[in-house]
């Protein structure tokens, strides 16, 4: 065979390899991930020992393993599975590879603190977590925030949550309303105004896809409360009047209490449960973003 | 008539050196010649003459920079031939975790011998090449010379019509080379082509029916021995004895070279008579008369020497 | 074809000659270490450790065997001039080269076999285990023979064109490359460039992925292996191998022997 033509072979048959290696290895992560779903397992679970033996390259293992707490977390979350128990030790290892590593203190902070089904609901392990980032990077003053917000929104610490956020504003480079914030817990603990500031605030200051989604969630889950508090006051008048609950909002419409059907941030309807009470249309991608606990969005 | 055994026409390979391979060095150059069937053939030449590169280049372990080749008629890149072909590499080494018997056994089964037929012919080939004794012992402990005898059985174990053999007296001791000799001449016998290489004179002039020549990669003669020798001018020696003294031979013993009571004295064919008359007046001992015929080797030095004085027989050019 | 078995068998034998299996040995040992330490230390997980513990010790045996002799299969035979011989055979070089491959694939076979022989035996020894659980192990030690397989024929075909000891490096990096591939394909670092990433994400889905064959897990917990699953992997192998080895003899038929 002249070198020319089995040149050619030989590139025609890498090209067909290769190709089919390629679809081989989707067919086989789709596989994978069926087997791997309960699978969760970490070798090393001790950051100093994965430090030692990453040597001098302890911030590039750093971001190995920060890839693996989103794949993670994203791999959870798309899967809707709640279990999130590797979440504090690949973050323990991470921050322990690169004590600077800014946005997986915040992740932590965010994530292992909310509640179900976004987050591990263990807020003391965020906020240990916050703690050590303050250790290691005194003068980022949003950790003060992220702590703040732990004690603030799944804590329900108020006292201390204003502490917090007045703690942080004397960093140098805080931004004044930090202690607006505390102003405000200390005197009226929770309300839906301070919660919508708090999370349009996460909101803008992070360049993290997940920390961003997530608070995008909490304000649409902010707005959706309001919404349904206004709806059911509306039913309430409805009720005084008809003698009877509405049983809908076209009720509502047609009573001339509603311009038209309200719909929640994402563009679903609203509906009344039996008891009449507004609420998320389960057909919503909102709904299952709800706490499990209902307690507060 | 049948097309010859081995054709080689323009032969020729470079090697790549230095940085990034950009210069060549030229080892075969142009080679064209021909193997008839039934011939022992002698490549002669000195170390790196390219005697070995030819040989790599004809059983495929190397490929030509330029030229072609056939053997039996087919082209060297047809790898079928090399059923029909035997094979004795330089300095030969074999998997040294076998004995001989199962080395010969293991090729055998690549020439896909049938198995009663292998069997016999390991053993024929042992007992040809003077292992029986040793077939047993695995092959790193065998010596040079032992090693050489392997490789020269695994070369005609296939009773193949081609045999090709790269230096097989070398490591040899003199019980040795007289049994390579013989089987070469025991192929020759059989009607097959030998082609070997050697830079050791006489066993070409001994053995072959055509010798060629090569130094520096490229070659420089071929021929039967005969013929070639043919060039030189050629002379008569005289052995002789003589006791007494000098005076009246002066002239003949200052050219004569000596060796105790005994003479040796070389003179043109045409000077014969006159100096034998001369010498038995004197009453010196002829011993011997014989005729002298110009070594194979001297016209290899004399080849050799040309080329020095030459151009380097290496060229290196830039690419 | 004939002529790939022949010197396969051959190759088999060379291994047993220079003591290969002799590692077997090590692994016994490690085995019945195992075996002790477990009696005494776990309760409940002993099948768990036993499992993980053998599947551990099978894999990174295989690996050296497979790395160290692989690279040295071409390699050995050019250097020592033992290949001469037989390539002025009618024999061709991807027979050659086949034969190579299938004679260490063909021992790591018979290794590996006898290693897993040993760790049903350590199972028996402390448990009366399941046929779920018998029946994950062996699929994992398939995957590991399969995985072995695939790293013969890199190292061969590096030993093909660089020094053994390059080789071995070669070989042993993108092994390693290729356990990380999940992390190379949703690699984020603010460190290295889009272009980079993506670069990376390409990459994932070409390089040997060693981690399909990891299924050490689920063997330890005793989970069964999709069937599914089986077959992609030895159709991964398989292709990977004929695509790695064809590379190999693509380079070898042009090579001059020195
Ligand atoms: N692999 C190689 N790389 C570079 N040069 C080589 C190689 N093999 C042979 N040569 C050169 O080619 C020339 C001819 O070598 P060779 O054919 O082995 O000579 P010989 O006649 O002694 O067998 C020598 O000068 C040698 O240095
Ligand atoms: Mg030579």
């Amino acid at each position: 065979m002249s070198t020319g033509a089995s040149r050619t072979l030989l590139c025609a048959v890498l090209l067909l390899g290769f190709s089919g290696v390629w679809r081989l290895q989707h067919g086989i992560d789709a596989q994978l991930n069926t087997t791997r779903q309960e699978q969760d397992d970490l070798t090393l679970r001790s950051g100093a020992l994965v430090k030692a033996l990453s040597l001098e390259y302890a911030p590039l293992a750093a971001d190995l393993y920060w890839t693996r707490v989103v794949q993670y977390y994203g791999g959870k979350h798309e899967s809707q599975q709640t279990n999130l128990d590797l979440l504090w030790p690949l973050l323990d290892v991470t921050t322990t590879l690169d004590p600077n590593l800014i946005v997986a203190y915040r992740f932590g902070g965010m994530f292992l603190s909310d509640a179900p089904p976004r987050g591990a609901g263990k807020p003391e392990q965020g906020i240990e977590l916050l703690r050590r980032g303050i250790r290691n990077n005194p003068e980022y003053w949003r950790f003060y925030e992220d702590l703040g917000f732990i004690y603030y929104f799944d804590l329900g610490d108020y006292p201390k949550a204003a502490e917090v956020f007045l703690e942080g504003s004397k960093r140098p480079g805080a931004m004044i309303w930090m202690k607006t914030f505390a102003a405000r817990i200390s005197e009226k603990g929770e309300s839906p105004e301070t919660s919508t500031m708090l999370w349009s605030e996460i909101y803008n200051s992070t360049s993290e896809p997940s920390i961003k989604e997530n608070a995008k969630v909490h304000l649409q889950l902010l707005r959706a409360r309001a919404d349904c508090e206004q709806l059911n006051k509306l039913a309430a008048e409805y009720k005084k009047r008809a003698g009877h609950p509405p049983a809908n909002m076209r009720d509502l419409v047609k009573a001339g209490l509603l311009p038209g059907l309200a719909t929640d941030p994402v563009g679903v309807q609203y509906w009344f449960d039996l008891e009449g009470n507004a609420q998320i249309n389960p057909a919503s991608p909102l709904f299952k973003e709800q706490r499990v606990d209902n307690k507060r969005p | 008539m049948a097309t010859p055994a081995i054709e080689i026409e323009n032969l020729t390979k470079d090697y790549p050196f230095g940085f990034l391979h950009l210069k060549k060095k030229t080892s075969l150059e142009g080679l064209t010649m021909s193997v008839e069937n039934g011939e022992v053939f002698g490549f002669l030449g000195p170390n790196g003459a390219g005697k070995s590169t030819t040989i790599k280049l004809l059983v495929g372990l190397i490929f030509p920079t330029a030229g072609t080749a056939r053997i039996l008629g087919k082209p060297i890149s047809d790898i079928s031939m090399h059923g029909d072909i035997g094979y004795l590499p330089e300095q030969p080494y074999f998997y040294d975790y076998l004995t001989a018997a199962e080395l010969l056994d293991y090729f055998a089964r690549i020439h896909d011998l049938p198995a009663q037929e292998r069997k016999a012919r390991v053993d024929a080939m042992l007992k040809k090449v003077g292992l029986e004794t040793a077939r047993k012992i695995q092959l790193r402990k065998y010596s040079k010379g032992m090693l050489q005898r392997v490789g020269l059985a695994q070369a005609i174990l296939h009773d193949p019509k081609v045999v090709i053999l790269d230096e097989p007296m070398s490591g040899l001791d003199p019980v040795g080379r007289r049994e390579v000799r013989d089987i070469i001449l025991e192929l020759k016998q059989a009607g097959k082509t030998v082609l070997f290489s050697t830079h050791i004179l006489s066993d070409a002039e001994m053995l072959c029916d055509r010798v060629g020549v090569i130094v520096g990669g490229k070659l420089r003669g071929v021929g039967a021995p005969d013929e070639i020798v043919g060039m030189k001018p050629q002379g008569m020696e005289i052995l002789f004895e003589y006791t007494g003294d000098s005076k009246g031979l002066r002239g003949l013993l200052s050219k004569a070279t000596q060796t105790g009571s005994r003479y040796r004295l070389q003179v043109a064919e045409a000077d014969l008579y006159a100096t034998m008359q001369q010498l038995c007046g004197a009453g010196a001992k002829v011993l011997s008369v014989s005729q002298v015929r110009a070594t194979l080797e001297e016209y290899f030095m004399h080849l050799v020497a040309a080329d020095r004085a030459q151009a380097p027989a290496v060229e290196v050019s830039g690419k | 074809m004939r002529r790939v078995g022949i010197v396969a068998l051959n190759t088999f034998r060379e291994a047993v000659r220079d003591r290969v299996l002799y590692n077997l040995v090590f692994f016994a040992l490690v085995m019945i270490a195992a075996s002790i330490l477990v009696g005494q230390i776990s309760i409940g997980i002993e099948e768990m450790v036993i499992v993980s513990l053998g599947l551990s010790a099978i894999s990174v045996i295989g690996l050296l065997i497979a790395v160290f002799i692989g690279v040295g299969l071409v390699s050995k035979e050019m250097d020592k001039r033992t290949l001469y011989a037989l390539l002025a055979k009618p024999v061709r070089r991807w027979e050659f080269l086949l034969g190579k491959f299938g004679g260490l694939v063909l021992t790591l076979t018979v290794n590996t076999i006898a290693m897993a022989l040993g760790l049903f035996l350590a199972l028996g020894v402390i448990t009366q285990s399941d046929e779920h659980l018998a029946g994950s192990v062996l699929v994992a030690v398939y995957f590991i023979l399969l995985k072995l397989a695939l790293v013969v024929a890199l190292a061969l075909l590096f030993s093909c064109y660089t020094t053994p000891l390059l080789a071995i490096l070669c070989t042993a990096g993108l092994y390693i490359a290729g356990l990380f591939v999940k992390e190379m394909r949703a690699f984020q670092s603010d460190t290295v460039s889009q272009a980079v990433q993506s670069v990376l994400r390409g990459l994932s889905y070409i390089l040997p992925n060693f981690e399909n064959f990891d299924v050490m897990a689920a063997a330890a917990h005793g989970r069964a292996i999709p069937g599914l699953l089986i077959a992609q992997n030895t159709a991964y192998a398989a292709l990977y191998c004929a695509v790695v080895l064809a590379a190999a003899t693509a380079i070898f038929t042009r090579r001059n022997l020195k």
